[in-house]
């Protein structure tokens, strides 16, 4: 076992990826030479090649339709779109092609590529470089979303994406590259995409949070058990699309109140569909409104102002004190 | 016959007016008094200087990432002296000389970098469009200023700035195409610096110019010397009288070189030679012009001090009043202005709910 950050280990399983299988290609901007922005590709020209490793023009729509015909052509292409901001330019690719060539074809095709494109404020970037538009594609039919909350996970997910007979698109926190390392298994390890898991157990309260808010739902739970004695389920979803719902819906019939976090806008967010889940499933075994803390729902500020946008622990821990106050 | 060449006429220009010595090729000076010369090299030079004070802020962490026009100083403020105050300026990322020839105040500049919002607020009348980040997006905005400008009847012209690397993306093309279309009086500039972060000019396109791309629109394109501060120059002033004109379009490759960073997250030498920065720093548009000008009997060693200093003392008391704002900006409630001409009920909503929860 090594101990690994989260870009060290997205950086393994594409190693490990393109090792054992000679159809997975990494693209994109500054993929090669440079190997990647974030050093997530570092290393792959050197051992696999020019004719695998492709540096690509600056052209973000032209890269996910090259991967589109790459994958109908047999290929297993792992793009990376340098931010999310940029990705809008490739939407109408992933929504007009990546999402629809199996259904299109009646399964004769399927865009089998990864896009992965870091996501997330908090790392005092400049525009267009903090932003949490997951729903853009967690609403598309046909394309899978996957978003790692740590190393570990991380580079299991990547691997499990690749190896995916489906388009997936996996955003990657900015703020989570960098901000801690873990026991990331030198051995392969995958997981499956569409599963959440429970990262802490408990009776009372029921956290449900992903990505970069992951940690800060722990630090609210944490804070929850030493000041308030109240024990809070924490949910990982991992995956938005497919969104397992059997964790959490079991998690809030235990404990009958769910906080739901992301960074990403209020209205019509994740949070909005997990709610409505809660409300399908669980609404008998519900025994307080169900709380949301998301970003507001204004364009991310310039940097001086991004940890006023996201929500942190505090927010979290609020939130979950309301919920808690229901009798 | 089943198999013949058409001859579409299309030739592209490449225009060079100073030699790195300061000598000049008297046929193509451009008509540009002394005032205006001065002007122009007190311009290049404060971008220069004020682009080393942001990268020192920067590297002690006072401000965030920016990207350095280092470099490219001639091709900005050779373009925009071209025009007026009346036409549009439409920048991507990296157009500082440009925005400080335009009057944009170094404090907003600062301000900007240092993550506040406010530091992107446009002045009533400024006929400047903000900052644009994705590569190239702004291109067909510059095509339809033009269009608003030739249907109003202004005589402005809309000038737009990108890279090498933007001819890649599909807006540039269908931002010509349009422009070409429509015949609006828009300006291309592409600063081709032959970076596009780590990828060189030659990955990016098989094209032997940039400006070649012009001509598959069906309008002029012309390489200039980037460096060259009197051919970019010529070359904009030349293409803004046919834009006034009724005439279009016109694309100008400024060949020119990025000579620092991406931006400040960038590290070049992963991928590029300092033999080749150095090689570059001899052609610096900056030396260049003051070689000329001394020549001219313009400008002097001794003024040239005289400038360094007063122009250090307004980036210092920039740095200073920016700093000063920046104390008074603490306050993020700001975040929920300007999403709508009118913040929606439920936008105030979580506006004040998040403002009951500073005060508690």
């Amino acid at each position: 076992m090594t101990q690994r950050n989260m870009i060290e280990a997205l950086n393994l399983a594409l190693h490990q990826e393109m090792g054992r299988d000679d159809s997975v290609l990494a693209l994109g901007e500054d993929v090669a030479v440079d190997g990647g922005i974030f050093r997530v590709t570092e290393g792959l020209l050197e051992a696999y090649g020019e004719r695998r490793v492709l540096d690509t023009p600056v052209a973000e729509s032209g890269i996910i339709g090259l991967a589109v015909g790459m994958a109908a052509g047999g290929l297993r292409p792992v793009v990376e779109l340098q931010f999310s901001g940029f990705s809008y330019l490739a939407l109408h690719q992933l929504e007009s092609h990546a999402a629809r060539l199996r259904w299109r074809s009646r399964g004769r095709h399927s865009a089998t590529l990864v896009a992965r494109m870091p996501y997330g404020a908090g790392v005092h970037a400049l525009e267009h470089h903090s932003e949490s538009k997951e729903v853009y594609y967690a609403h598309t039919p046909g394309l899978k979303i996957v978003i790692p909350s740590g190393p570990r996970n991380a580079r299991a997910l990547l691997a499990s994406a690749i190896r995916d007979p489906d388009p997936v698109v996996f955003f990657e926190s900015k703020a989570l590259y960098r901000a801690f390392r873990e026991e990331v298994p030198d051995e392969e390890e995958t997981f499956p995409i569409g599963e959440s898991r429970v990262v802490r157990e408990g009776d009372d309260l029921t956290l449900i949070g992903y990505g970069a808010m992951l940690p800060r739902c722990l630090e609210a739970a944490e804070t929850l058990a030493e000041q308030d004695g109240v024990q809070t389920e924490v949910i990982d979803l991992l995956s938005l699309s497919p969104l397992d719902d059997s964790r959490f819906t079991a998690s809030v019939q235990k404990t009958g109140r769910a906080v739901v976090v992301h960074e990403a806008h209020r209205s019509f967010g994740p949070a909005g569909e997990i709610t409505a889940r809660l409300a399908e499933k669980s609404f008998y075994y519900l025994e307080a409104p169900i709380q949301r803390v998301t970003g507001f729902d204004v364009i991310v500020p310039y940097f001086a102002r991004e940890q006023a946008y996201l929500p942190d622990a505090a927010r979290i821990t609020a939130a979950a004190r309301t919920a808690l106050s229901e009798q | 016959m089943p198999r013949e060449t058409l001859d579409l006429g299309y030739q592209v220009e490449c225009l060079t007016v100073l030699d790195d010595s300061g000598g000049v090729d008297d046929d193509l000076v451009p008509d540009v008094d002394d005032d205006r010369l001065l002007a122009m090299h007190r311009a290049m030079l404060l971008s220069r200087r004020f682009d080393e004070r942001m990268l020192t802020l920067q590297r002690q962490g006072r401000i965030g990432t920016f990207a350095p026009v280092k470099g490219q100083e001639a091709s900005q403020i050779g373009a925009m002296a071209a025009l007026t105050s009346e036409d549009w300026f439409v920048p991507s990322f990296r157009e500082t000389a440009a925005a400080v020839w335009r009057g944009t105040p170094l404090t907003a500049l600062l301000l900007y970098n240092a993550g506040y919002n406010e530091g992107g607020a446009i002045a009533e009348g400024q006929h400047d469009l903000p900052i644009a980040i994705p590569v190239g997006t702004q291109i067909p905005h510059a095509t339809g200023l033009g269009y608003a400008a030739k249907y109003r009847d202004t005589g402005e012209v809309a000038i737009v700035f990108f890279g090498d690397g933007a001819t890649s993306e599909g807006d540039f093309h269908e931002g010509l195409n349009f422009a070409a279309v429509y015949t609006t009086p828009t300006l291309f500039l592409c600063q081709n610096n032959q970076w596009a972060i780590s990828v060189p000019r030659d990955k990016q396109t098989r094209s032997r110019t940039l400006a070649q791309k012009a001509l598959a629109y069906g309008m002029p394109g012309i390489q200039v010397d980037g460096n060259d501060l009197l051919a970019v120059y010529r070359a904009v002033s030349e293409a803004a009288e046919r834009a006034r004109n009724g005439e279009g379009p016109t694309l100008v490759e400024c060949v020119t070189y990025r000579l620092s960073v991406h931006t400040t997250a960038d590290d070049p030498s992963r991928y590029r030679s300092q033999e080749e920065v150095e090689e570059w720093e001899r052609r610096d548009p900056i030396a260049r012009f003051q070689r000329y000008l001394g020549q001219r009997g313009t400008l002097d060693e001794d003024a040239i001090g005289r400038l360094e200093e007063e122009i250090g003392q307004q980036i210092d008391q920039a740095w200073e009043e920016t700093q000063e704002q920046m104390q008074k900006l603490d306050d993020p409630l700001p975040m929920f202005e300007h999403v709508y001409a009118e913040a929606p009920a439920y936008l105030e909503e979580q506006r004040q709910v998040y403002e009951r929860w500073l005060k508690d």
